[in-house]
């Protein structure tokens, strides 16, 4: 524990000082150091500018998010238990993870508007596809043998289903789920940045617009360790869930 | 050879029967009407070649799959599917991975829809008969292969059906796990009324544990030949081995075998 703890730190000592460096050679006069985008980082914490952003990127971000994980584990276990519903729905989510949303974002706006509605939206075809076929996949590929032991002991289809299958499922259920949630922060800023400047995707478009390189690498700074705190809590939950799975396997 | 099966008069009656059971996969003929009893209260054995159909067999018995043809009779009544009265031992175990040795262990118990506390108590004490008590709260993947057969037998144990399946229940443990497997599958044998359906690939594991031998020749198998070991369950368990009527078993089956093995 110490050892990794030892790790990150010096990981993040080597990422940070070459930033430093970088920020100091110049690397390009847009690029600012490490300590004057922390400098601006404080500044905009204190005056309630990130706060106040933050709301504004975090509600499509999580009701985005919500829908996907939900909507997309229940559609992700249908197709996986379905051979009729995986043929008709499972080209669906693989062309949209394929489709390059940049050009998709025009058409939602023009029908759902440029409010909340689309930014959801985008949030959602960012994160979906992926624990949707993730779901279906690990389904698919529960092992035989312990869905015989399953009916062998007098299972029912449902008991299979909820003791068995999404058990056995969950270590890719909750990778799909960590991939969504790292697409759905992307979709989120995408969105912010494509359809209406609000939150965090305001800051950065705003403080290049008025040359503020500090604030803008503080703003993208801060979305990024917000994602990596939101997977730590993603694999908290799954340790939390299902504690022998995440060593090692039976039958191994 | 088959005879002294059917002239035995202590023989019981059969708890399990197979008639003319035939499966095919799709092209592949695993059995062609096979045909066995399985008397209660005895352990019988499957002993055959890997890929001669025991595993098929013993799922049909099972109900996890239905034959091409025949059928099989548990205390007189036909296998439609999974009961109550048949319980099964796999060869990889198949523990939950996520589930401790106790919800393991009670997950037949769960299945049938018996309350927690009720099946954890039950579950409580056969993890202690098949020695594991301590590591009830431990992970399969924290155990040895010996200890993650230990409690698929509780398992299956616990939820105390008349018939048990087992499918190469050692095959995967070490050689010394194995031997002390085999004392205790004749003490379980000897203490619970139940009948036994064990596969194996072994002769001599065959010999050792049971009161019936059926030998399977390979694909499209059949029953070739039923021994019934006379004198031996009487034996001390350490006498086994060393019992002329055992080691004439073993060179009689090896004899039969020997033609189809290349
Ligand atoms: N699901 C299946 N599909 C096709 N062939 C199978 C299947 N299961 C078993 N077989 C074949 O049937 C034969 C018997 O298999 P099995 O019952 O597992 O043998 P054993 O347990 O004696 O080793 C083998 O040749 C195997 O390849
Ligand atoms: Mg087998």
């Amino acid at each position: 524990m110490s050892r990794s703890l030892f790790l990150k730190l010096l990981s993040g000592i080597i990422v940070f000082g070459a930033w430093e460096i970088a920020g100091r050679i110049p690397v390009s006069y847009a690029f600012p150091t490490f300590f004057e985008s922390m400098a601006a980082l404080g500044v905009m914490t204190i005056d309630g500018s990130l706060l106040e952003a933050y709301v504004d990127t975090l509600r499509p971000l999580v009701i985005g998010l919500l829908i996907s994980a939900f909507i997309g584990i229940a559609l992700g276990l249908w197709v996986g238990l379905t051979r009729w519903f995986d043929w008709l729905v499972s080209p669906i989510f693989i062309v949209m993870q394929a489709a390059p949303l940049a050009a998709l974002i025009p058409l939602l706006v023009m029908v759902y508007g440029i409010g909340l509605t689309s930014k959801v939206f985008v949030v959602c075809i960012m994160a979906m596809p992926v624990i949707v076929l993730n779901t279906a996949g690990a389904v698919r590929n529960t092992p035989t043998n312990l869905k015989e032991m399953g009916y062998s002991f007098l299972g029912n289809e449902r008991d299979i289903i909820l003791k068995i299958v999404v058990p056995a499922a969950s270590p890719i259920i909750f990778s799909g789920l960590r991939l969504g949630t790292s697409a759905g922060f992307i979709g989120a800023i995408l969105s912010e940045l494509k359809i209406t400047p609000t939150g965090i995707g305001d800051i950065i478009t705003y403080s290049r617009s008025i040359a503020d390189y500090p604030s803008m690498y503080a703003a993208i700074f801060s979305i990024m360790v917000l994602a990596v705190l939101f997977l730590n809590l993603l694999e908290r939950i799954e340790r939390y869930l299902f504690a022998g799975n995440v060593r090692g396997y039976a039958t191994d | 050879m088959r005879g002294d099966a059917g002239a035995d008069a202590t023989v019981p009656a059969a708890a399990v029967s197979a008639r003319n059971v035939s499966k095919n996969y799709g092209e592949v003929e695993a059995l062609r009407d096979l045909s066995l009893d399985f008397p209660r209260g005895q352990l019988t054995s499957l002993l055959g070649p890997s890929g001669c159909g025991k595993t098929t067999l013993l799922k049909i018995i099972a109900g996890l799959l239905e034959p091409t043809a025949g059928e099989v009779e548990v205390n007189g009544r036909p296998v439609t599917g999974p009961g109550p009265d048949r319980s099964f031992v796999f060869q990889d175990f198949a523990l939950l991975p996520w589930a401790s040795v106790l919800r393991n262990v009670a997950f037949g118990l769960e299945l049938r829809g018996v309350a927690m506390s009720e099946r954890e108590a039950i579950a409580e004490k056969y993890i202690r008969n098949v020695g594991l008590a301590g590591f009830e709260k431990s992970y399969p993947h924290e155990l040895s292969g010996g200890m993650r057969q230990r409690v698929g037998l509780a398992r299956a144990l616990a939820v105390d059906s008349e018939v048990l399946l087992m499918d190469e229940p050692f095959s995967a443990v070490d050689e010394q796990t194995r031997r002390k497997f085999q004392e205790d599958l004749l003490g379980l044998v000897a203490g619970e009324n139940k009948t036994f359906l064990f596969v194996t690939h072994s002769i001599e594991e065959a010999v050792y544990v049971s009161d019936q031998v059926a030998i399977l020749l390979p694909r499209p198998s059949r029953v070739s030949e039923v021994i019934r070991p006379r004198g031996l369950r009487t034996k001390n368990v350490d006498d086994i081995r060393r019992d002329p009527e055992y080691l004439d078993i073993v060179d009689r089956i090896w004899a039969s075998l020997r033609s189809y093995v290349e």
